[in-house]
């Protein structure tokens, strides 16, 4: 199968919905001429027209506020937050309204809206460019929550999310943009709300989101030699939560470790492990650890940001500690 | 109003250039690889902060931006602690936690660039209402670019501002692009300055890259903060030589072409000349200035390299006062 950049799996999404319904249409800073601050709608100017990929201003409750009210009458706009980070000066389009019509108006809104933004840290970008925000909106219901972890989950992950009725929150990874993977040629989607093993294995559980599915993985194959056997599971959406793949993973495995990009306190992780601790209480051999960010604002020095960001060897040592019962 | 005084415009002068080689410095060590994380350079638009700021001191407070080293260097901050900071290195302003988009030092009176567009404008409102309750006679001045007058936080603080009549004077550097985009594309308003009339304060637009009007402009506004008159808008019209970020080549947008008219207009040669012609500054005093920035930078450079770089033992300090 051919081999794309993440990034350029999200211009194919957006690429093959516009063309599909005429009612899809991109809004965002620089998102026109400019392709994007990460590039990810490059070249979709040129084909749709300024009607269709339109540049605002730096104007991010604007930017949610139209995006919801387009909706409203029936459009299917997706819109670009730059940074996760941004959210905050929009959140009470987010939350008050964009996550709350459908339910206050009896149900008779319409919200098909997907909103896109990237997160995490990785590039010296500090305190301000670098979070991991997605415990927020699985907060609040209303909300659909995406965290796509390859090129592949991402173009069928958006894909649905475009399709979809409810408002999507759609996070991808500043890091994992100029990562490849197979995407096949043929139009596919991912449903969303189910999960995947991206790795079977025997003795421990690893729950990983976006970016920490690679670092799983690759903690993975170092801890096979070790004889270790890890199971890694994506959840691909944090809500709706593919519940049953998880749990039926644990089950077989005994040992969970949930890991994230996001501070632990209060992580989605804390959710994950919650529903553990209640619904595979009986299969647990050994308490559930979790490997997340530390407990601060991101960090400008490299060296201070990677060692508050969790990588493969915090992976490894968390699964061994599991595995040992230290 | 106060006429430029010698003294003065050389003051402003040195400023410009110290900005100017600041950047300059950054941007070939960034290119070296340097300086992590992302650098966005004020060149071109030092007139700004260095007319500005010569009506400042240590107690008067400037909130900034993205693009603010400019201001830094206006206010006075050093250039050890700028570079060290650059450098992600302990001795740096923020002890290497912030770089180049978080620079701060409270007490030079500079309460922070910010990553947020906009995000300082309702903070240097609070801080006129602090020193408005304190009863003392300072101000505070707000930069920020035309991209970030689309904000809410725009809107909000300056209405705030106003209707408290608080000492502070908002700087609107209209380099005519917000990132990629150029202004036709971002708002209607001819004028930013006409944005002052909603919230009933003084707005005036002045040519940016004239450090001698904007330094007057600058003072009126500041005299009347200081007065208790209430807040007024800068619109200050200027370019930004280089592209958005270092980095960004400025030719996907239409911006390689619009500078090139700017780029005549350079407000250092130009000051340079008007200060030549009153016989305030010749080539000999130039030459000696250039030398001594060129030698602190040199120095500042060496410390930031040789000092330590924060670890592990940082990374849980500072988040409160205590826990
Ligand atoms: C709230 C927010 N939205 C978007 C950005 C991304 N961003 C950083 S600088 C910038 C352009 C700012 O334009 P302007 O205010 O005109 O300042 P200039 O860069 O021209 O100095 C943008 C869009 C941001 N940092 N914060």
């Amino acid at each position: 199968m051919r081999e794309i950049l993440y990034r350029d799996a999200i211009i194919e999404a957006l690429d093959e919905e516009m063309r599909r319904d005429e009612s899809v249409f991109l809004l965002g800073e620089d998102i026109a001429e400019f392709g994007g601050s990460y590039k990810t709608t490059v070249g979709l100017f040129e084909k749709y027209g300024k009607e269709r990929v339109r540049n605002t201003p730096i104007s991010e409750q604007g930017i949610v506020g139209a995006t919801l009210g387009a909706a409203l009458m029936g459009m299917r706009p997706v819109a670009e937050l730059m940074y996760i980070d941004f959210t905050g000066v929009a959140m009470d389009q987010i939350v008050n309204q964009v996550a709350k019509v459908r339910y206050m108006f009896g149900g008779k809104a319409k919200t098909a809206l997907v909103l896109r933004t990237q997160g995490g840290a990785g590039r010296s970008s500090a305190a301000q460019h670098a979070q991991s925000l997605e415990a927020w909106f699985v907060h609040v219901p209303g909300l659909k929550v995406v965290m796509p972890s390859t090129a592949h989950d991402a173009k069928g992950l958006l894909k649905s999310a475009v399709r979809d009725d409810d408002p999507v929150m759609f996070i991808e990874h500043k890091l994992l943009y100029l990562e490849k993977g197979p995407v096949p040629e043929e139009d596919y989607t991912i449903p969303l709300g189910v999960a995947e093993v991206k790795r079977e294995g025997r003795d421990i559980t690893i729950v990983a989101t976006s970016s920490m599915v690679g670092k799983s993985l690759a903690a993975a194959d170092e801890l096979e030699a070790e004889g270790i056997s890890c199971e890694v599971v994506d959840p691909r959406t944090l809500f709706p939560l593919d519940r049953e793949t998880i749990l039926n993973s644990v089950k077989k495995t005994g040992r969970c470790l949930i890991t994230h990009e996001a501070v632990q306190r209060c992580g989605w992780g804390a959710e994950i492990a919650a529903t553990l601790a209640r619904e595979a209480f009986d299969y647990l051999d050994a308490p559930i650890e979790r490997v997340c960010g530390m407990e601060t604002p991101v960090p400008f020095a490299p060296k201070l940001e990677s060692h508050v960001i969790p990588d493969k060897d915090d992976v490894i040592a968390g699964v061994r500690a599991v595995i040992s019962g230290l | 109003m106060a006429a430029l005084t010698k003294k003065t415009a050389l003051r402003i002068y040195e400023t410009m250039i110290r900005i100017r080689r600041f950047e300059v410095r950054a941007i070939e060590l960034f290119q070296a690889g340097e300086l992590p994380g992302f650098l966005h350079a004020c060149i071109g638009q030092e007139a700004v902060a260095a007319g500005v700021c010569a009506h400042l001191g240590d107690a008067d407070q400037i909130t900034s931006t993205h693009r603010g080293h400019g201001h830094m260097v206006a206010k006075g901050l050093k250039y050890e602690g700028m570079f060290a900071e650059l450098y992600a290195r302990s001795t740096g302003y923020c002890k290497g936690k912030g770089g180049s988009m978080h620079i701060a030092d409270q007490d030079l009176g500079v309460l922070g660039a910010n990553g947020i567009v906009g995000g300082g404008i309702p903070i240097a409102a609070g801080a006129a209402l602090g020193i408005q309750l304190q009863g003392r006679k300072d101000v505070v001045v707000s930069f920020f670019g035309d991209g970030a007058s689309n904000e809410g936080a725009f809107h909000e603080g300056i209405n705030i501002a106003a209707l408290w009549r608080l000492p502070v004077v908002f700087v609107c550097e209209n380099n005519g692009f917000a990132e990629s985009t150029p202004r036709s594309n971002h708002q209607t308003v001819r004028d930013i300055a006409d944005r002052a009339k909603a919230y009933g304060i003084p707005g005036v637009a002045v040519d940016g890259m004239d450090p001698a009007a904007v330094f007057e402009v600058a003072g009126e506004a500041i005299t009347r903060a200081r007065k208790g008159q209430g807040p007024s808008l800068i619109e200050a019209r200027t370019m930004r030589f280089l592209g958005h970020y270092v980095g960004d080549p400025g030719t996907a947008y239409g911006h390689d072409r619009e500078v090139v008219k700017w780029k005549k207009r350079d407000p250092i040669p130009a000051f340079g000349k008007f200060l030549e012609k009153r016989k305030w500054i010749g080539p000999k005093k130039e030459d000696e200035l250039r030398d001594r920035i060129e030698r602190e930078l040199d120095k500042a450079i060496d410390f930031a390299r040789k000092s330590p770089e924060p670890g592990p033992q940082d990374a849980m300090t500072d988040i409160y006062a205590s826990i």
